[in-house]
This record gives C-alpha cells, structure tokens and sequence, in this order.
C-alpha cells in the first residue's frame, strides 16, 4: 500500500483560506471606510452566521434537528443582563461567563430531550424554550414579563462614547463570528468530526462500529449550546434591551436560521455562507413586500428540499467537485 | 368542591387536545411523518370555517359539511403530489418540508385575513351548561370531550376492523413487505392523510368556537397535539385522549393558580412525564 498518503486539505481549500483570512481582514477595517448602517448589517449578518453554522452543525452532522436553539439565545442573553446588572460584573466579561452557564444548563436538557427520537426530538427542544420563555416571565428579578435593560453606566464599562462602543461591538461580532466558525471546523476534523459524519450518513451503522453516538451528540449538543448562548448574550448587548419575546423568539433565532442552512445546503460548511448571503440579498430586495417575503422563503425552502436537498452549495460543489472547505479526507497516490 | 370542578373542566379541554394530537398521530403512526404544519393545518380549518359562514351565511357547526371534504381534499392532495416525495429522503426532509409549509400556511393566512384575533360563535351551546350532582358542567365542552370519545371509537374501528385499516397497520409495521403484497402505499399514505384532515379540520372549527385564534395561532396548537401524544404515549389510541386530558388538567391547575401559569403548568406535566415515563402513560409502539 505504499505511494498512497491521507491528504486532508485541497488546493482550492488552501487558496480559500487565504481568500477568507482576506475577506476578513477587509471587513475588519470597515468602520474606517463605511458607514454605521454597513457596521450593523455586517454585524448582524455576522451573529447570523454563527447561527447558521452552529444550526447546521447540530442538525446537518448530529441529525439533531432541533427548532428550540432560541433557548439558548435567550438563556444567553438573560445570564448577559443578569450578571452585568446584578452583579456589576464587565459587560464583555458577563458575555464570556454566558457560555460556561448555557453549556451548565444544556447538560441536563440534552439528557430529557434524548429521550425523543428523531423529529419529536425538534417539537420537544422547541417545547423546552417556550417553557424558558414562559419561565422567565414568571421570575421578577429577570424582568418577568417586561424583560430588562442594560443601562448607560454599565455600557460605559465597554467605551466612554457611543462611536467606541459601536467599534467595539462590531469587531466583536466578527471574532465571534470567525471563533464559531472555527470551533465548528475544528471540530469537524476532530475525531468527534469524523464520528458525526458517520453518524450523520446513518446512525445504525456508526453505532455498530463502535461509535459512542450518545456521546457524541451530547457534547455537540453543549458544545452548540454554548456558543449559541454567548451569540445571544452578544446580540442583545447589541440591542440593549431584552424581553421574554425577542429572547426567545422562534422566528428570529430559529426559522430564520433553518431557512439559511437549507436553502445554502445542510451538512456543509460552505451551506450556510451561502444561504446566510441569499437571505440577507433576498431581504433587501423584497423588504417592502411583507409577507409575500416570508411566503417565498418557505417555498424555496420546501422547493429545495424536494428537489436538490443538497442546496446551493450542494449542486455547486458537485457540478465542479468543489470543496472549498475541507473537513474530508482524501486519499491521494 | 372547587378542585373537582377544576379537574372536570381540564379534563373536559383534554378531549380537544386529544382531537388536536389525532391528525399529528396519524401521520406519524403510518408514515413516521412528523407534521410541523399540523398546527397550521388546525388554524387554516378553523379560517375555511370563517370564511364558509361569511359567504354562504350558513351555522357554524353546519360549516363542517364544507371544511371537512375540503380539508380531506387538501390532505390527499398534499400528501401525493408533495409530502409523499420528501419521505425516501430520511428525517429531515418531510421535517424540513412541512417547516415550510407552515410558515407558507401562517403568511398565506396573515395576507387573505389579516392580523385580526377571529372567534366562531355557535349559538346558545355556548353558554348552556348541565347540572351533575352540584357542579354545573358545560354543555359545549361536554360535546367536544364526545365527539373526541367518538372519534377515537372510529380510528380503532376503521384500524382494526376494516380493509383500509389492516393496510393501514401492515404498512405501519413494514411499509417495503406491505408493498410487496400489493398495497399502493402512495394512495395509502395519501388517504391517510386526507383521514387525518378530517379530524384536523373537526378540531380546528370545534377549537374556534371555544378559544379565539389568529394567523400566528398554529405553532402552539402543534405543541398541544405533540404534548397529548407524547404523554399518551407514541401509538395508543386511547392514551391520546387520556394524554389530552392530563395536559387539560395541568392547565386548568396552573390556570386556578394564576393565568400565566396556564400554558407553562402543561408544558411542565409534559417535562416531567418525559424525564419519568419517557416513552408515555400508555405507550403502544416504538418507533
């Protein structure tokens, strides 16, 4: 068997990385070029790719479809606001304790929601977070129903002036941003990565060789968990202000996102950068028509799901065997 | 004396729940299609009530003579010329599909009528009540709990003692060896469907005269139907009624204690059933 080798990066994908690190490098330096509307949308486009991959990490690797990830966002944010107001910790310190918190709190909602298989497990994850929501407006120190703000003083902790908090926060967003991406390839290329992709061309057949799939889900799970909660510790610091409905909403943290990694293509990472920029072209676009908007979106959806369940980026990487991204192994002679 | 009332009246909604949690059975008994639409299907009945009243001028409860074949229409329909394409393709493409559907269904609805919150009026059943012993229990959530009784005594009759149902079973079981034998599983999956329209479109109208609904109202409807299952345990006829009921009287106790309480008191029965009994009260089958 000598002259073969296992090559684990391609060509295109070396090139890619330097067209990444490139496109990075340039968004970096937006504030000195573009305007606050570009920084927002960057930034928000940003926070929803994060999303997206961790979405698609969960659902496209783990066969984790899960419709209750909005848990996480609100847990997230309401631990942000908790700890900044209550205990006068530094906003971007209270962000970054938000992850150890959501993956605390995840462990034993993972341990109830493995109990339903399959699809029921997406209604029972959803169940769980409008239990949080309905929770959380019950508990007066949260808010309850009105939900909570993050006053002046405790931005001030981030920047004495709005511009500086506004650079901050926007640079923030993309580290985030450039972190999950990261945390989600690095763990692709794990051992980890290679039991998931096992897992997620068939259960059965990885469980019988030996694949701890109860494990590996679990850790996916928290793992996804946690950087779902600092995502919307993040963007509610963005917001300012949080209520039981915006923290937990399924549509804006959920539907959303699922719309993105299908129509970009479930179970690759170049999926969701490419449905996370159709959605954003689309809402420019049709932005006046309400709606009609959401309407159309559910339809490519189930349109692509019915006929190239792969997505954009599927039909892409197969017509030109493309993979810009690598995460496989290749076995070159 | 209170308290007994308050176990009545929740276990009086849980005939309801159960009616709600029929059609989503249904479709996963069968076809293991889980049904995101389910809730919406539920609500878009309950619009083709409204909008049968206030075109033709006919009653409420008459407005089931066009909602139901509609609906048992729209099931076959859907099932064959859509949902029937996504189930070769594993988990997550019927879950997907119907994801879609239903937030087409919920848009679709905000455009025709509105953001307005919609109620269907039935008459004096509303407000009558029947006396037993001294708690006055009423009529109209005395007729649901009924009709729910009655429909599930015709699922187990149209499962156990008809052609349509033993197929119904013997594609359940090995949908490949099913066909093989001679089933058409495409037209099967469809009528299956198009039954579980029925009672989808008898809860959504039975629903809008109890409760108000709106465009948005789906989604938690679909979570009702799942919590009634799930606590009735996956497959059994009869444990979706007392799943609906237990779900019924959670509410009805978290409602006494403070109406916030309501919704969250149901969804911690189901919690706790899950982490106790995962696989229900009166489970059946396993997927």
């Amino acid at each position: 068997m000598a002259g073969f080798r296992v090559e684990r990066s391609t060509k295109e994908s070396r090139w890619f990385a330097v067209v990444l690190l490139l496109v990075l490098l340039a968004l970096a330096t937006l504030p000195y070029w573009g305007g606050p509307g570009d920084m927002r949308l960057v930034s928000e486009m940003a926070y929803y790719l994060a999303l997206a991959q961790l979405w698609n990490l969960l659902a496209g690797y783990a066969g984790l479809v899960s419709v209750g990830q909005q848990a996480f966002v609100g847990l997230g944010a309401y631990a942000m606001f908790y700890l900044a107001s209550q205990f006068n910790i530094h906003p971007l310190i209270a962000l970054a304790l938000t992850a150890p918190i959501t993956a605390a709190i995840s462990v034993p909602m993972a341990l109830t929601m493995f109990r339903l298989r399959g699809a029921y497990f997406a209604i029972g994850t959803w169940v769980l977070a409008e239990t949080f929501s309905l929770g959380v407006s019950l508990i007066e120190p949260l808010g309850a129903g009105s939900g909570m703000s993050l006053t002046p003083a405790i931005m001030m902790q981030i920047a004495p002036d709005r511009d500086g908090r506004d650079l901050v926060l926007y640079w923030l967003s993309l580290a985030i941003v450039a972190a999950v991406c990261a945390i989600v390839y690095l763990l692709l290329r794990s051992r980890h990565g290679l039991a998931l992709t096992a897992i997620r061309d068939s259960e059965v057949a990885s469980d019988s060789l030996g694949v701890d799939t109860f494990r590996t889900k679990l850790v996916i799970y928290v793992v996804t968990a946690a950087c779902t909660g600092v995502i919307g510790g993040f963007i509610f610091l963005q917001k300012l202000r949080l209520s039981p409905e915006a923290g937990f909403s399924v549509n804006d943290w959920t539907v959303v996102v699922i719309f993105m990694v299908v129509i970009g293509g479930i179970g690759t990472l170049e999926g969701p950068v490419i449905g996370m920029l159709v959605y954003f072209g689309l809402r420019e676009l049709l932005a006046d028509y309400g709606t009609w908007y959401l309407i159309l979106l559910g339809a490519v959806a189930v349109a692509i799901m019915l006929t190239a369940q792969e997505g954009l980026w599927g039909l892409v990487a197969r017509r030109f065997n493309l993979h810009l991204v690598s995460v496989r192994r290749h076995l070159i002679r | 004396m209170d308290w007994l009332n308050i176990l009545i009246q929740g276990g009086l909604l849980g005939g309801l729940y159960a009616l709600f949690a029929i059609g989503l059975a249904l479709s996963f008994g069968i076809m293991r299609l889980v049904n995101i639409a389910h809730g919406d299907f539920i609500v878009l009945s309950a619009y083709i009530a409204l909008w049968a009243i206030q075109a033709t001028g006919i009653s409420t409860l008459a407005s089931l003579v066009i909602v139901v074949p509609l609906m048992f229409a729209f099931g076959y329909a859907l099932q064959r010329g859509l949902l029937n394409f996504t189930l070769s393709g594993g988990l997550l493409s019927p879950l997907l599909v119907t994801f879609g559907i239903s937030v087409i269904i919920q848009n679709v609805l905000l455009q025709v009528f509105g953001a307005d919150i919609r109620r269907l009026h039935a008459g004096a059943i509303e407000t009558a009540s029947v006396a037993f012993g001294g708690i006055a229990v009423g009529a109209y959530p005395l007729l649901v709990f009924a009709v729910a009784v009655i429909a599930i005594a015709g699922l187990q009759f149209l499962f156990y003692r008809t052609t349509l149902g033993r197929a119904f079973r013997a594609t359940s079981d090995d949908a490949g060896t099913a066909e093989l034998l001679g089933i058409d599983n495409r037209h099967l999956y469809a009528m299956a469907m198009a039954i579980a329209m029925v009672f989808t479109a008898l809860a959504g109208v039975l629903m809008a005269i109890r409760t108000t609904f709106d465009p948005a109202a789906g989604p938690i409807r679909l979570i009702f139907a799942f919590e009634a299952v799930i606590i009735g345990g996956l497959g059994s006829l009869w444990g979706m009624l007392l799943g609906g009921m237990v779900l019924g009287i959670a509410q009805a106790v978290g409602a006494a204690l403070s109406p916030t309480w309501q919704i969250l008191a149901g969804h911690i029965a189901f919690l706790i059933v899950l982490v106790i009994r995962p696989s229900g009260l009166f489970p059946h089958t396993r997927d």
